[in-house]
């Protein structure tokens, strides 16, 4: 495998401008298939979840979701794209084992979504328009398993397998317009937007949306032009680019190996490129040609499907609120700063932090939880932070402890640990563990006895009103009750002690 | 005369994977151009006011529920094939596509 050239990003930036295009397949979470009542369920036994439509069977029937039209529709609407009045399915021909019919049932020249647009907001504010030309209706293929061969890659394979279960899994796939004018800042908007895509349609609840399934999957089109000019360039596809790192690096590198290949006099091969994770490079795939005359026609065994305004609308009606006015409201809700709020986004705890101001905790608290303690230990952990087995609940139980004087910070530290070990609610263990905060004043002021006695020239700066010494003696306070006394308590009791008004 | 020439016959016979011999495309190529024609008569017919179609009945909106139905076993999935593997289909490597 030869590796291909590359100029830096800053000198292929200096010379061409970018123009990005993306194809991005949403598999939808209905219970059964697009075009079969087999179920759409992930990881099962291979072939199992199937039936005589997904086998492609002589002379069966397919029959329309209507579970998967109505999440296309949301889908359009959502993408603020117009819905066709009428459109009808196309076949896609082609032979490959990953279909058994010899064909894919989609939508060629009527999608069901068309025009749209998708406001994204890059890290730092800037909002940049991507054009939606369409959003179709059509079904995943089966999954094959290369085997032999040195890679697992299909150069060299003896031979492969194949399961159908994915076979008829109701897709949604979403083309943009030629994205112009992105500039330097193209690698970040193409993540930007694959995250907007996938963000949306797990809002509106139509896709279980892991990238690491495939639920959502990205091709990336790629061309350079030179400054100045308008006509595009000859574009690459990189297929199958299959988490938001990857669309970046991925976009990032094509533009970079494009940029070598027109230094050097070469004109752009229009191909398929295929996406490597571990080389963070791409490679061939094959080039455009005949195999890609699909003679698509209408599919004769499918009647039109035609969305009444009236249905339309009352799909709309059911729309969520899209995810970046709902972040805008929340923002303003809790009053963090535009700082604050882009870190408890990107550590993935906004929602955790939302159910848990409506459990009763205040928007600072529950920030200085998910983020503090829980984001840490969700780290170590290498989980999720919603994921660490932390409710709510718990968070507001904690901080009313805290509020109460039962414990200090400190304490409720070691109450969460007992949380997550499973040793019950926050009270039980303060319980349990005999955490609480010591307020009765006898053993306190015994300790305190202790420590005037063993510091005296500090207990005569004290009394010679010198207060910012009387923290040694808290200290010793503290230790001496192993950290369970309430240092508030504590000051109070030696200033009166020592008859000084604090 | 529809123009279909030979190279066409050529190309859709590869994309349908169809071998031909030269004589089967030269004939081929005669006789698809009639078929063109004599479909082509249809649109004669048919003025501006009649709606392209591509289904016979004038219906709308065939939908299914989402609710589950039958399923096959690995087994009866597999009893066609002509070769299998734990479960799954067993076909050639195919290198030239992806």
């Amino acid at each position: 495998m030869s590796v291909d050239a590359t100029l830096s990003f800053e000198e292929a930036m200096e010379k061409y401008d970018p123009v990005l295009g993306f194809e991005v397949h949403v598999e939808l979470n209905t219970k059964t298939k697009m075009f079969s009542s087999a179920p759409n369920v992930f990881g099962d036994e291979p072939n199992t979840n199937v039936n005589e439509v997904d086998l492609g069977m002589p002379g069966v029937l397919p029959v329309v979701n209507k579970a998967a039209v109505e999440s296309s529709i949301k889908i359009g609407l959502a993408l603020n794209c117009k819905i066709a009045e009428t459109c009808r399915f196309a076949r896609k021909n082609y032979f490959y084992p990953d279909t058994p019919k010899n064909f894919q049932t989609s939508q060629y020249d009527e999608p069901i979504a068309y025009d749209g647009y998708l406001d994204i907001e890059l890290e730092d504010g800037t909002v940049f328009r991507v054009e939606i030309e369409r959003a179709h209706m059509e079904e995943d293929a089966g999954k094959l398993t290369h085997m032999g061969g040195a890679s697992g890659r299909i150069q060299g394979a003896d031979y492969s397998l194949v399961d159908y279960n994915r076979s008829g899994v109701p897709l949604v796939e979403i083309v943009t317009k030629p994205i112009e004018g992105a500039g330097s800042r193209a690698p970040e908007l193409a993540k930007a937007y694959v995250a907007a895509v996938r963000e949306i349609v797990k809002n509106l609840g139509v896709s279980d949306a892991k990238m690491e399934r495939g639920n959502v999957r990205c091709d990336a089109n790629v061309s350079l032009r030179p400054h100045g000019q308008e006509r595009f360039g000859i574009r690459s596809e990189t297929k199958n680019v299959n988490s938001l790192r990857a669309v970046e690096h991925a976009v990032r590198y094509e533009i970079q190996r494009h940029a070598a290949v027109l230094d050097s006099g070469q004109p752009i091969i229009q191909e398929t490129r295929h996406w490597h994770e571990d080389t963070r490079s791409t490679t061939s795939g094959r080039e455009k040609s005949d195999a890609d005359d699909y003679r698509y026609f209408p599919e004769p065994d499918l009647v039109p499907v035609v969305a009444s305004r009236e249905w339309v609308e009352e799909l709309r009606a059911t729309l969520p609120e899209p995810p970046a006015e709902r972040r805008k409201r929340l923002q303003a809700d809790w009053g963090y700063s535009d700082l604050e709020f882009r870190d408890v986004v990107n550590a993935g705890v906004m929602d955790s932090i939302e159910e848990t101001i409506a459990a009763g905790a205040s928007a600072d608290v529950a920030r200085k939880w998910w983020m503090g303690e829980i984001v840490g230990r969700a780290k170590a952990a290498d989980v999720d932070p919603a994921e660490l087995g932390v409710t709510p609940q718990v968070i507001v139980e904690l901080n009313k402890l805290i509020e109460d004087g039962k414990i200090n910070n400190k304490m409720a530290t070691q109450v969460l640990d007992g949380v997550l070990a499973g040793e019950g609610a926050p009270a039980e263990i303060v319980e349990k563990r005999g955490l609480a905060v010591v307020s009765d004043d006898g053993p306190l002021l015994e300790a305190i006895d202790a420590a005037l006695a063993a510091q005296p020239d500090v207990a005569e700066k004290i009394r010679g009103g010198k207060l910012q010494a009387i923290g040694a003696i808290v200290g010793g306070v503290m230790k001496a009750t192993r950290g369970q006394a309430d240092a508030g308590r504590v000051r109070e009791l030696i200033l009166a002690k020592l008859g000084v008004e604090g | 005369m529809a123009a279909i020439n030979r190279d066409d016959v050529a190309h859709l016979a590869r994309l349908a994977h169809i071998e031909m011999s030269a004589e089967e495309l030269d004939r081929m190529a005669g006789e698809l151009a009639v078929i063109v024609d004599s479909v082509k008569t249809v649109s004669e017919a048919a003025g501006d006011d009649v709606p392209a179609t591509s289904h016979p009945i004038p219906l709308s909106n065939v939908f299914r529920e989402d609710v589950v139905g039958h399923t096959f076993t690995a087994e009866q999935s597999l009893s066609g094939a002509p070769d299998a593997y734990e479960g799954r289909f067993k076909v050639p490597a195919i290198l030239d596509e992806d």
